[in-house]
């Protein structure tokens, strides 16, 4: 099964790279899961591709979540889990985004799923979306302050 | 928990506030319904009364000690929530528990998938008013609770599956207890369609109502028997095996019509298809096996172990003060909970504790859909449509 999905992950990633050679900033491959690290600025652009082009067809978006690596920089990882129900595959793209200017591309215009998705990494990670109609807290309530699951947030205590 | 700056002004419409107290919202759901006489025009709904923060808290536990903490999820579906979690982790480990112990596995998330379809058909059949189907759906519900606590000793927040393995060895005359349940079940199910599948009302409430295209519900990343019923065949169970999964033989039952009476007909027919897969995995079950993979310094050595090597008791003393520490890097594992794609995403960075633990809970990504679901149809409708998108506040806030 690993050996399988490791096969098709090159061939996603070479497809990918004919489309555009800067796509793809780095692949990663572990355990089976295969990780598509894409610039920020193309993180729409790759989406779109995966999501319309007929070989690769990544039809479903799963899950947006993000890993804060504070103190490293750039600190914040997106990761979009991609799946392909007619063909099986399930995929990772990545992107990374600092804490000066926490904002990403939103994917709404793709996979109008992502909404409520990107809210909850919004809600509790702080990081804005562009171009999502409706970017508001979701889980929290509207007068809280901060960003929870940011690694510098405290579990306990006082901010 | 927002306010909503909806279409006030209009003159016709007026806004109506569902929630979070309405017994119908199957927790503490709240929905803002703009009505145009008894139509939904729009409809916003609001969550996070029930938000904990368990990703948070899971932050600061060791690798096994969040396995509780996915219990108190999805509180219908402990068990399911443990496996995912438990796969997840055995990735980053690179760890395959023993096929006796992935056996053991399917066995009680199958029942648990039927315990957990048994609740929703019980209330939702409730929300439509008919109030004695809930009665004999707990009374099922209740012979696999039983199971479960001879199992685990618990009834409901099992924690019964870790990682590596489940916790226990199955106990004394498990097997007949449960072959007498899978005898009984099916002819219980056919119970509860003769009591609705043909039933006027039923049908009357349900047919057509919560329509939604399966391009559309792919688009909003609805998995599980919402999907299913709208034709689409996606499980994870087929299309992505994990725990054996590959080596039963059961059906994915599938509609078309994407209403809520198809949902109805996916979720009662994938009740007899667990009960065929928890027969197959009785068989499959030896007597005597391994149930934990052989990983010292990660799973707990076992008691009679302490008492004779040093090793071992040292092993206990490590894993239960600092815990084991999976190698740098990320994981993602999903399992077909019965309400969809459940999803759990591990990061580590080579420390004990985990650096980030995220749940997809498919209750939450599912009711993105309930707006467009609602859209122009009557408040009753709306009640049918949260009921059959069956979602658990747990897991939607976390």
């Amino acid at each position: 099964m690993s050996e399988l999905s490791n096969a098709n992950a090159k061939v996603v990633s070479e497809r990918i790279r004919t489309w555009n050679v800067n796509a793809v900033a780095e692949l990663i491959e572990y355990h089976g899961e295969v990780t598509i690290v894409v610039p920020k600025a193309l993180l729409r652009a790759t989406a779109i591709y995966c999501k319309e082009n007929p070989d690769l067809n990544f039809n479903l978006l799963s899950d947006i979540t993000c890993v804060d690596r504070f103190p490293i920089e750039p600190r914040f990882e997106l990761n979009y889990q991609l799946v392909s129900i007619p063909r099986r595959e399930r995929i990772r793209l990545r992107t990374k985004v600092t804490a000066e200017t926490p904002v990403a591309d939103s994917l709404m215009p793709v996979w109008p799923g992502a909404n409520w998705l990107e809210r909850e990494v919004f809600d509790l990670f702080g990081i804005r979306f562009e171009g999502h109609t409706d970017l508001r807290r979701i889980l929290l309530p509207e007068e809280f302050v901060g960003a929870p699951l940011r690694r510098d947030f405290p579990t306990e205590g006082q901010r | 928990m927002t306010t909503v700056e909806t279409a006030i002004g209009t003159a016709k419409t007026m806004v109506l506030n569902m929630g979070p107290q309405h017994p119908s919202t199957h927790g503490v759901l709240r929905v803002l319904l703009e009505l145009d006489g008894e139509n939904v025009v729009s409809s916003v709904p609001d969550i996070g009364y029930l938000h904990t923060g368990i990703e948070k808290s899971c932050e600061d536990k060791t690798y096994s000690q969040v396995i509780t903490l996915t219990d108190r999820m999805d509180y219908l579906n402990p068990l399911g929530n443990n496996l995912v979690y438990c796969l997840a982790v055995e990735k980053l480990l690179g760890l395959e528990p023993p096929k006796r112990a992935q056996y053991i596995r399917v066995m009680m998330v199958e029942l648990q998938r039927i315990s957990s379809h048994l609740v929703w058909l019980g209330t939702h059949a409730i929300d439509m008013g008919a109030m004695s189907v809930m009665l004999y759906c707990f009374r099922e519900r209740e012979e696999i609770l039983k199971i479960f606590e001879r199992f685990a000793g618990q009834r409901m927040m099992t924690s019964y599956i870790r990682i590596g393995g489940v916790a226990l060895q199955p106990p004394a005359g498990w097997r007949e207890m449960v072959k007498k349940f899978v005898d009984m079940m099916p002819a219980r199910i056919d119970e509860y369609e003769a009591l609705l599948t043909e039933n006027r009302i039923w049908q009357g409430r349900l047919k057509g109502v919560g329509y939604l295209p399966a391009e559309q519900l792919i688009a909003l990343s609805t998995t599980g028997p919402g999907l299913r019923a709208a034709g689409v065949n996606y499980d994870n169970r087929k299309m992505f095996p994990y725990s054996s999964y590959e080596e039963f033989d059961f059906d994915v039952p599938l509609r078309t019509e994407s209403d809520c009476y198809a949902r109805y007909l996916v979720r009662v027919a994938e009740m007899r298809e667990s009960v065929k897969i928890v027969r197959q995995a009785m068989d499959k079950i030896t007597e005597e096996g391994a149930i934990k993979a052989e990983a010292p310094g990660i799973i707990p050595p076992e008691r009679e172990k302490m008492k004779t090597e040093m090793e071992a008791l040292i092993y206990h003393f490590k894993i239960f003060t600092e815990g084991f520490s999976p190698p740098p890097g990320e994981a993602f594992a999903a399992v077909e909970s019965p309400r969809g794609e459940l999803g759990c995403f591990v990061a580590s960075d080579g420390s004990p504790k985990p650096l980030r633990v995220h749940f997809r809970g498919p209750s939450f990504v599912n009711l993105q859909a309930l707006p467009f679901m609602v859209q122009g149809q009557l408040i009753a409708d709306v009640v049918a449509s949260i009921g059959t998108i069956d979602i658990v506040l747990g897991e939607v806030d976390r």
